[in-house]
């Protein structure tokens, strides 16, 4: 469940700054689109669809990566004919909402144990050394660290995800320059850091399958 | 019996590394939807019969047979109540990171799978139920599926094959739960993610009420390679029962961490030379290695080095295969503190439903943190195996088990550590006296 509980924010003052959200027309036709998927009278399955849909609305609005204010998941159950308290549980039992405002970078590093053997107490400590803190956003809005649990890609130990990409092998070093690259408002290149890989291989070529790098190959004509 | 490593030509997952195209024609040129349609000709029982007979044992970590799961669906379903079939992608499993590398850069190996396996087990439907947090992964399956729509290979007479066929892309939110296949179904129909109790079996009664089967990815993905070579040749790999091929996930202090695929009942050392270039300091250097991902019991240098990484074999060393994701542990490694650390994880995780998950995940955390500093009395530790033994075997879910499994491996290989930690500390104690 999720660690970050709802922080008593004036509702007054939510109201008034989000009371009358509403989908752009773009993400209006998105979430007709998400409804689609499921039959007939089985809407209340696009909830985290529609959730994901709104925190990012909320992000694009703030130039943050979104939260999830009262109005606006009051807004997303009455879309789904849904009350509005299951649309709460939903909202507070799932890691990747947000229930309190969030900065432009979303620093999400993954501590469980395989990161933890590969290192992941240095990238906490790179960041730690340029200021940021878990739980908290830095004071100009730009970084929020938070430690999350495996993000399922193990083999490229240890990784952050920062907004909608990967970075990975880190180290103290590439997880530096990458906020540092982040701070100056580059778009660094998401995948291996400073590793001879293209992906999960193995560093400096792969073992096996070695006809792909250079081009795609039909390894049925050399079955029997 | 001997294993000879893998070849390349018997590779399932070519474009596992993704250097080439995952698109739809990068795929067809490395033979996906082939003539689909003449594939599910022979019919939906001779499809089932043919995965069994292959061997095929659930690859999401209990290693249950697919073909006999698939068989357990209603041969006619009514209109009202059709068939789904959901595929779990889900993965999250500390360790595990081999269905991102499918469905990143082989997604239509997924898809048409998802075909095929719907077909056999008269589903309407198919729904992939993919970690929220694997976000590019899912613009890419989103974008494969649109493919195949565009194709003719979904929708209204998929592939050609007279069989309409629906394949939909779901994304979850982050909760390890989710991976259970009934808190799955939960969190399909928009609910928190709580597993069910069953019976009923997700046959009888799943989504929506339905009928459903739920299958992991890489079980779906394989299934079309093994109808075109045919079950013998799936079989042909690993030993009696621990048929086929599998994609390894190996982790931690080798020196090259890789996804790989290699034949089931491989040697741990073949696997690792092979593919990993050996253990960080040698082979000497080895202290322990969890072979299935975090839900198994780590397993000791010595008796791991040569064992077959196959379902019975690990579990003759008291661990399991789980998902094939192997986690090295080097000397250098604070085996205390990792141990823990996945205490931490199951605490986090657990949904709160069942009062020994619930209170007994957070009891055994708090107690392994202070072992980690030796800061407990020796008698804790049986107390701690005997709460281990509460939670095991009394909840709606494996969670409960998964959280104790570790601390049980640990306390039964590294138990001299645990007390050597905490007589060091009163030791310091005494002398600060």
């Amino acid at each position: 469940m999720a660690d970050i509980l709802p922080t008593s924010i004036d509702i007054d003052e939510l109201r008034a700054r989000w009371g009358s959200f509403a989908w752009t027309a773009e993400n209006a036709d998105k979430a007709k689109i998400v409804v689609g998927r499921y039959p007939p009278g089985r809407q209340h399955s696009a909830i985290i669809p529609l959730l994901d849909l709104a925190q990012r609305q909320v992000g694009a609005e703030t130039r943050t990566q979104g939260w999830l204010p009262v109005p606006v998941i009051e807004y997303v159950a009455k879309h789904l004919d849904m009350p509005y308290i299951r649309a709460y549980e939903v909202a507070t039992f799932y890691t990747m909402f947000n229930l309190r405002p969030v900065g432009r970078y979303h620093v999400q590093v993954c501590g469980t144990t395989p990161c933890m053997l590969r290192g992941s107490d240095d990238v906490f400590a790179a960041c730690k050394a340029k200021g940021l803190a878990k739980g908290q956003t830095t004071a100009d809005g730009l970084f929020t660290l938070n430690e999350v649990e495996c993000l399922g890609a193990c083999a490229n130990a240890p990784m952050v995800q920062i907004n909608d990409d990967n970075f990975e092998d880190l180290t103290f070093e590439t997880t530096t320059a990458l906020l540092e690259a982040l701070a100056r408002g580059e778009s660094p290149t998401p995948g291996p850091q400073g590793v001879n890989r293209r992906t999960s291989d193995p560093e400096g070529g792969p073992t096996s399958l070695k006809e792909m790098v250079l081009e795609n190959h039909d390894y049925r004509e050399k079955a029997e | 019996m001997t294993i000879n490593p893998l070849a390349d030509k018997d590779r399932i997952f070519t474009n596992l590394y993704g250097y080439q195209d995952w698109g739809l024609k990068g795929a067809q040129a490395r033979g996906d939807w082939d003539n689909t349609a003449r594939l599910m000709q022979i019919g939906q029982d001779a499809i089932i019969d043919e995965i069994k007979a292959s061997g095929l044992r659930g690859r999401g970590g209990a290693g249950f047979p697919t073909g006999m799961k698939w068989s357990f669906m209603p041969k006619e379903p009514t209109p009202g109540r059709p068939n789904f079939l959901v595929i779990n992608a889900d993965e999250s499993e500390p360790g595990s990171c081999k269905d991102r590398e499918i469905i990143r850069h082989d997604p239509h190996k997924l898809i048409e799978g998802a075909l095929i396996a719907g077909f056999a087990m008269r589903a309407r439907a198919a729904y992939i139920y993919i970690r929220g947090e694997f976000i590019r992964e899912a613009e890419t399956l989103f974008a494969a599926v649109q493919q195949a729509y565009d194709a003719g290979l979904l929708g209204k007479n998929a592939a050609g094959s007279g069989y309409d066929f629906d394949v939909f892309v779901h994304r979850g939110a982050g909760a390890y739960i989710c991976g259970e296949e009934t808190a799955m179904l939960e969190s399909l129909e928009g609910k928190k993610g709580m597993p069910r109790l069953k019976p009923p079996f997700p046959a009888g009664a799943g989504l929506y009420g339905c009928p459903t089967t739920v299958n992991n990815v890489e079980s779906i993905a394989v299934t079309p390679t093994i109808l075109r070579r045919g079950a013998a040749w799936f079989k042909s790999f690993g030993r009696e029962k621990n048929e086929g091929t599998k994609l390894f996930q190996i982790s931690g202090h080798v020196n090259k961490p890789c996804v790989v695929e290699e034949t089931m009942s491989i040697s741990f050392r073949e696997l690792i030379d092979r593919h990993a270039g050996g253990i960080r300091g040698g082979w000497d250097n080895l202290l322990a290695v969890i072979p299935g991902g975090s839900s198994v019991p780590l397993v000791p240098a010595n008796e791991i080095i040569d064992a077959p990484m196959d379902f019975d074999a690990l579990r003759d060393l008291k661990s399991g295969l789980g998902t094939a994701a192997v986690i090295v542990m080097d000397k250098s490694t604070d085996v205390v503190r990792a141990i823990a650390r996945l205490s931490y994880f199951y605490k986090h995780e657990s949904c709160g439903q069942c009062t020994p998950c619930r209170e007994g995940t957070g009891w055994m955390w708090r107690v392994m943190e202070r072992l980690v500093e030796g800061n407990a009395d020796i008698s804790e530790i049986d107390m701690l195996w005997d709460v281990t033994k509460q939670v095991e075997g009394h909840t709606i879910c494996a969670l409960g088990d998964a959280a104790a499994w570790p601390i049980q491996g640990l306390i039964r290989h590294f138990r001299p550590e645990l007390e050597r930690r905490i007589i060091a500390r009163q030791g310091q104690l005494e002398a600060a006296e």
